[in-house]
């Protein structure tokens, strides 16, 4: 079998004496839908940011492409993108020149026909060209999608991707996610609050609490294995559980 | 070095100015108020004909050039800030875009803002006083580079602070450069501080710049040692700096800190 398209070893975080994430390891397989589940707090952002580059880890080990990360930045980073309701853009900006600096950044060729490309998939056709001061927070959460779909990521992270989108948008997203991973074979790390969302989406969950993993399975084997028949009282039972010392 | 991610850097700043009036005006109007007050005082106390035969010259010079260090500054922070206040950090650093490729844009930022105020306060000084700082000779123009780096400096210094430390110490975006003011000798020679001010002014390229451009004025020779001096010293802080910046960059991205600047 090919070698996974992420590996994750040991990968600890500590803020001062604060542990965010535990000596957490998993592996993503390519064309894979690895959800994060977990109670805010669980380390879930954490992680995602130490895959980024973004934060440095205290210890562990991430490869990416077969390549450990800390050497190889650049190149990985090159082939990988994500999308979180915690960041924005350039305000002052239009929605189209916000996605034209970011094609140039990651060195795309044929901008534009990406950006019409990406623009009609996402139904962005009526806020192309407007500033992005002025867009919705659904309108932003897209632009901040199709920043990360227009470079053509390997990888793609997404950090509560559908947080302030309306259902029908949300359902589109979710639509388009799953038919580009089928035309391209793009992997993708995922969390959400939306426990109908993790079921639909996910190949495989990972439970994180208190920055360690504590269930990890299809959603199916999770459900099984704590007796539920319902992934969001799986959540409730290990959210509420206090971990064993 | 990838041109390519600095070029996508220096686009996303030229869409941001296309648009922006307040940004424009920091170029254009504000420089052209600050050479319209001091010229017209300058040109008061000219009348009193001190002993001083060049002092307008001395004056509208040192306004000119103080100008060009404290907009070489802020090109380098405020570009930064910029980031901070869209919340665009991370798009940033999530990307294949390097520390040294974001400092050179900076630094390109930097140098296109000085020409443009330069353009500014050259065109007023010689429609309202009559006055050509080109008249002070070609031999400002290294001086004129030297002060552009000297401004880097305290740049890249002012935006490690702010990326380190925060909201709370972003008004140093707009203050830090005068806290170096009174060692800079802008407006005043060397000669006139004390002994140990002196030793410490000594240790700022912008005084041996003002210095130079005082000796440019009244002696007419070209004062190389100055040229030497402020050569130097740019050269060993800012690759000390640059260092510096690299190892904020990496305590930032230790502490978690890259992804709540701005919080
Ligand atoms: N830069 C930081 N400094 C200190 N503590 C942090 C930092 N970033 C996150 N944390 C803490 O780490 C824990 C995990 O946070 P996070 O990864 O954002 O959780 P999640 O995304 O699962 O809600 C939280 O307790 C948070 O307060
Ligand atoms: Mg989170």
């Amino acid at each position: 079998m090919a070698e996974p398209i992420v590996q994750v070893r040991n990968l600890t975080k500590r803020f001062g004496d604060f542990t965010a994430v535990d000596g957490v390891s998993f592996d993503i397989r390519q064309g894979e839908i690895l959800g994060l589940l977990g109670p805010n707090g669980a380390g879930k952002t954490t992680s995602i940011q130490m895959l980024l580059g973004l934060i440095t880890p205290t210890a562990g080990e991430i490869r990416i492409f077969g390549l450990p990360f800390d050497r190889h930045r650049e190149e990985i980073l090159g082939r990988v993108n994500f999308s979180s309701t915690y960041v924005s853009m350039p305000q002052a900006l239009t929605v189209e020149e916000n996605l034209r600096v970011v094609g140039k950044l990651y060195g795309m060729d044929r901008i534009t026909s990406r950006i019409d490309d990406i623009v009609k998939r996402l139904e962005m056709e009526e806020f192309r060209t407007k500033i992005t001061r002025k867009l919705s927070s659904g309108q932003m959460t897209r632009l901040s999608l199709a920043k990360a779909f227009l470079t053509a990521p390997k990888v793609l992270s997404l950090d509560e991707p559908t947080a302030s989108l309306d259902p029908d948008i949300a359902d589109k997203t979710r639509a388009l996610i799953k038919e580009i991973r089928r035309s391209t074979g793009l992997t993708v790390l995922y969390t959400s609050h939306n426990m109908r969302e993790m079921e639909e989406m996910s190949d495989r969950i990972i439970f994180l609490q208190r920055g360690r993993i504590v269930a990890e399975g299809t959603s199916e084997a999770i459900k099984a294995v704590y007796g539920e028949a319902d992934l969001e009282d799986v959540f409730l039972k290990l959210a509420r559980t206090k971990p064993r010392a | 070095m990838k041109l390519h991610r600095i070029a996508a850097l220096l686009s996303r700043h030229l869409y941001l100015y296309k648009r922006s009036f307040p940004r424009v005006l920091e170029i254009v109007y504000w420089p052209f108020v600050d050479l319209l007050i001091w010229g017209f005082i300058t040109l008061y106390l000219a009348q009193f004909k001190a002993a001083l035969p060049n002092f307008v010259l001395f004056f509208l010079g040192a306004l000119i050039l103080w100008d060009v260090l404290f907009r070489a500054q802020q090109g380098i922070t405020i570009s930064f800030l910029e980031e901070i206040w869209s919340r665009n950090l991370m798009n940033l650093f999530a990307s294949p875009l390097t520390t040294g490729e974001f400092l050179a844009a900076t630094m390109i930022l930097s140098v296109s803002k000085v020409l443009a105020v330069s353009c500014v306060t050259v065109l007023a000084a010689l429609a309202f006083y009559s006055f050509n700082i080109f008249v002070l000779g070609v031999s400002l123009i290294p001086f004129i580079l030297n002060l552009v780096i000297a401004g880097w400096c305290i740049g890249v210094l002012t935006t490690g602070l702010i990326m380190r430390y925060g909201q709370e110490v972003e008004v140093l975006a707009w203050g830090m450069v005068f806290l170096f003011q009174p060692i800079s000798c802008v407006f005043y020679p060397l000669s006139v501080l004390p002994d140990w001010l002196q030793a410490i002014a000594r240790l700022n390229p912008a005084t041996h710049v003002f210095e130079g451009m005082r000796a440019v004025i009244t002696a007419g020779t070209f004062p190389a040692h100055n040229l030497a001096w402020a050569v130097g010293l740019n050269a060993v802080y800012l690759t000390v700096l640059i260092v510096w910046f690299h190892v904020m960059f990496a305590a930032c991205k230790d502490k978690g800190l890259l992804v709540r600047v701005g919080e």
